[in-house]
């Protein structure tokens, strides 16, 4: 179903056409006769809302999962992939949008596990796998030792540590399922490059992303995902914006970010002096109630280590901190939910979701005391509650009692996201809240938070996207290298400023 | 999803003991006679009630090796005391059982909590421990039948509405934790602890106390049924149960319960309990030697762990999946 009416397409032959790829699992059709051409030395944007079936996709191109029905074709030829192996032979490799990867191997390990470079006796060639390693991460801008540990890693450093690891095997074919979600713009700015350079090489690129400023920048063609059907394609220079929405949610959603004036009271929450050993030193802000408060800066500012330690995960070294101008301590999580602080961490497969049990259970989980009566859980109670916030965010789930770990990958966010808005907290903190939502959702979840706001909670929002920050936040916090270095108020805030401060750049005078 | 996919494990495995039912009464049609289910049930009932125990640890991720010995112990303690002091109430020798099984367990979630020792190295000590202590304390010496009261052998066996005591009390027990499994947040919290320990800690989970509890609850079953094996065999020694770990774990696993943690159900450890305890009842019936009794119980666990690896890897399909791209 893929229109394609422009005469340079023509030109071209395609080097990878799928045809009729259908998938169906158990309740819900994530594809539905799918139909898609990539060509070489060029880069397909694939978009669509979450649960449309991108992630699916790219798992049967690298055989992950089998189609039920429907060919492809490589440069001509059928193939069938049974395994991931093959997939890899036939020159496809992909980033993920769930990074696998081993925390108790070294970066090097992770990156060649599998192929790893081998000597002449068939044993593995270690000094030949870290140089390779640390080429294929100076090719990405990459600044990370291939001797190190992944477990050591934050989450962006370990996304770009897969993003290496896709590179590592000879291919023709690169697929990237959100590769941009994780990281700052810096690093996102050396991707763009690399996907030139990889253009360059004739390679065919599939690109998968939520972002619309990416989506217009670095891909040529692009193809609409909807309920697991291409529902429109085409060059993406001739189509727009709106287009593309329509497109994709099937009519037109606001993209201005609705944060609407609340009235900011008393502080809340005051830190000061908080330090820490190794990651952050001598932070102070205040919150006010009412107010959002962005935390902005690169990946690796230690943004995400300050608000682990005020959610009683770590502990900071020194430092005090006021709440409702009432000297507390938080020394673990169910303190800090206790007095009404609430974390959505960034990395929701590890820290968020609980794969096993059910959605709503998931949800549910630190609101237990909220659906109990004398100590029993009331089923009925703790599914509307459920029902209540993920109607709210836009989930899109066949059933709340299945498995939280069969959603698609923004659904499972919003999952997070809901079990956390449903403890009523005081104060939320939201890390990367709308990383790999769809644009009609991420509108929703602002709305939410401003709407929430207006009601008198408190919210911090840690984000690495500027237009995110810039219409959410009434104040910024500009962090670098562990420490604050600027508290920008929202009048006159651009966004070259947020990264003038953030790179550590001074003004001229 | 994995509510229905559980569902349909469960049915499996009580397909799996109709069948096995049929199969034993189309030459014996005296086994399906109620008494004598009744009979195999009683005779189960001690295995049922410390599978649901081990449940609870093997869902937060751990499990507990020691639950056989500190059922002996917990039975040596009462027996010795029951024999030299044939005043005390039984009640309060019931009592005194699962406060000492639940200190033992408490010892096991200690260890675990405190020290981050990994549960089968700590389970494994102390299970050693345990025994010792029974001979400690016993001196190697025996209770025998004649030494206990009478009261003290009939609690166990006496009759109530047609079922021994001992049936009852696992009715109980199972009555018991399938509320907490379902109904309670401390059971929500065992799937939660063993599913994802790092988004736990993050949902407020104080993982260690969690297993703490488990094994503290794991103990206090192994007590109880400390007390209920001496009452019901009226002896006492150093190896009583010995082994008997090993058929607990079996059952949880037969029973579907996920040695990776947090997934499994009280209505699958029951399943696999009675399932390896028809078993046991059936084979000799129909003249099986003992050898192949073993070898057939042996081949259950294994088909069991296989089906429900199969189900396991549907239901976690996209983890599993993707590891393999790695591997
Ligand atoms: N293993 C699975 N078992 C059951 N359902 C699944 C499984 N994997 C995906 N699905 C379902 O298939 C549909 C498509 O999911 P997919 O992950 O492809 O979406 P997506 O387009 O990548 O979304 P996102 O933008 O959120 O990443 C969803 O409804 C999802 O719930
Ligand atoms: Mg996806």
């Amino acid at each position: 179903m893929l229109h394609a009416p422009s005469t340079s397409i023509r030109a071209k032959t395609p080097l990878l056409t799928l045809s009729g790829i259908s998938k169906g699992f158990p309740g819900v059709r994530a594809l539905a006769g799918v139909a898609l051409e990539i060509f070489p030395g060029e880069v397909t944007a694939l978009i669509g809302e979450n649960g449309a079936g991108k992630s699916t996709l790219v798992k049967i191109l690298t055989g992950i999962y089998q189609p039920d029905a429907g060919t492809i074709r490589l440069g001509g030829a059928e193939v069938s992939f049974r395994a991931a192996h093959d997939a890899a032979a036939a020159g496809i490799t992909a980033i993920h949008q769930e990074t696998v990867l081993f925390d108790e191997l070294s970066v090097a390990e992770n990156i060649f596990l599998g192929h790893a470079p081998r000597s002449r006796f068939g044993l593995i060639d270690w000094p030949a796998m870290r140089r390779n390693a640390a080429a294929l991460l100076d090719r990405i801008g990459a600044r990370i030792a291939p001797e190190t540990r992944l477990r050591d890693l934050g989450l962006a450093s370990r996304h770009l540590v897969a993003i290496a690891r896709a590179l590592s095997v000879e291919a023709r074919i690169v697929i990237m399922d959100e590769p941009t979600a994780s990281l700052s713009h810096k690093e996102i700015a050396e991707l763009y490059e690399l996907i030139e350079r990889l253009k360059a090489e004739g390679k065919a690129i599939l690109f998968i992303s939520h972002k619309f400023e990416e989506i217009f920048r670095i891909s040529d063609r692009y193809c609409v995902f909807r309920d697991g059907e291409c529902v429109g394609g085409g060059m993406t220079a001739e189509t727009d914006h709106n287009e593309l929405v329509r497109l994709m949610v099937g009519r037109s959603v606001d993209q201005i970010f609705p944060k609407t004036a609340a009235e900011i009271g008393a502080p809340v929450l005051s830190v000061s002096g908080y330090s820490h050993p190794t990651e952050f030193e001598d932070i102070g802000f205040e919150l006010r109630r009412g107010e959002i408060l962005g935390f902005y800066g690169l990946i690796g500012a230690g943004r995400s280590e300050i608000m682990q330690a005020l959610f009683g995960i770590t502990r900071a070294s020194s430092g005090t901190l006021r709440i409702d101008g009432k000297a507390a301590r938080i020394r673990t999580p169910a303190e800090a939910i206790a007095q009404g602080i609430v974390y959505v961490p960034e990395e929701r497969g590890q820290q968020g979701t609980i794969a096993g049990l059910p959605i709503f259970q998931n949800i549910t989980l630190p609101s237990l005391a909220k659906t109990s009566r004398a100590g029993f859980i009331r089923l009925a109670e703790e599914f509307a509650l459920a029902r209540e916030y993920t109607a709210r965010l836009n989930l899109r789930a066949a059933a709340l009692d299945r498995d939280v770990g069969t959603l698609s990958g923004g659904n499972q966010q919003k999952v997070v996201i809901a079990k956390w808005l449903a403890t009523r907290p005081k104060i939320i903190i939201l890390d990367e809240p709308t990383k790999g939502v769809d644009i009609g959702s991420k509108a929703a979840i602002h709305a939410f938070m401003s709407e929430l706001a207006a009601r008198g909670l408190s919210i911090i929002m840690v984000s690495s996207e500027i237009p995110e920050i810039l219409g959410m936040s009434d104040r910024v916090i500009v962090m670098r290298e562990g420490r604050i270095v600027a508290s920008l108020p929202r009048e006159g805030l651009g966004a070259e400023m947020l990264v003038r401060a953030a790179a550590g750049i001074r003004e001229a005078a | 999803m994995m509510a229905r996919l559980l569902k349909s494990r469960e049915a499996l495995l009580a397909g799996a003991i109709a069948l096995l039912l049929a199969l034993v009464s189309w030459r014996f049609p005296g086994f399906v006679a109620p008494e004598n289910l009744a009979r195999i049930f009683n005779d189960t009932a001690i295995l049922i009630i410390l599978a649901l125990g081990q449940t609870a640890v093997i869902l937060t991720r751990c499990i507990d090796l020691s639950m056989a010995a500190n059922l002996a112990l917990c039975g040596m303690v009462a027996a010795m005391l029951n024999a030299a002091a044939p005043g005390i109430p039984v009640g309060a020798l019931l009592a005194l059982a699962i406060l000492t099984g639940a200190a033992l367990g408490a010892i096991n979630g200690a260890l675990v909590w405190q020290l981050g020792i990994p549960p089968i190295v700590v389970t494994l000590g102390t299970l050693t421990i345990y025994r010792g202590l029974i001979f400690v304390l016993s001196g190697g010496e025996w209770v025998n039948a004649h030494q206990m009261s009478e009261p003290f052998k009939d609690f166990a066996r006496a009759e109530l509405l047609g079922l021994p005591v001992l049936s009852w009390i696992a009715f109980l027990v199972v009555a018991a934790m399938a509320v907490l499994m379902t109904r309670a947040p401390l059971g929500r919290a065992f799937y939660a602890v063993g599913g994802n320990p790092t988004a736990a800690i993050y949902a407020g989970i104080d993982v260690g106390r969690t297993r703490f509890a488990a094994f503290t609850l794991a103990g206090a079953i192994a007590g109880l049924s400390g007390y209920l094996w001496v009452s019901r065999y009226a002896v006492a020694y150093v190896d009583i149960a010995a082994g008997f770990e090993l058929d607990i774990i079996a059952a949880c696993v037969i029973g579907g319960i996920s040695i990776a943690g947090g997934i499994g159900s009280v209505g699958g450890a029951v399943l696999g309990a009675l399932f390896l305890g028809l078993i046991k009842n059936a084979l000799p019936v129909v003249n099986v030697s003992p050898f192949w009794q073993l070898a057939i119980s042996g081949t259950a666990i294994i088909i069991a762990v296989v089906a429900n690896a199969r189900a396991e890897g549907r239901a976690r399909r996209i983890i599993l999946r993707k590891a393999e791209v790695l591997a």
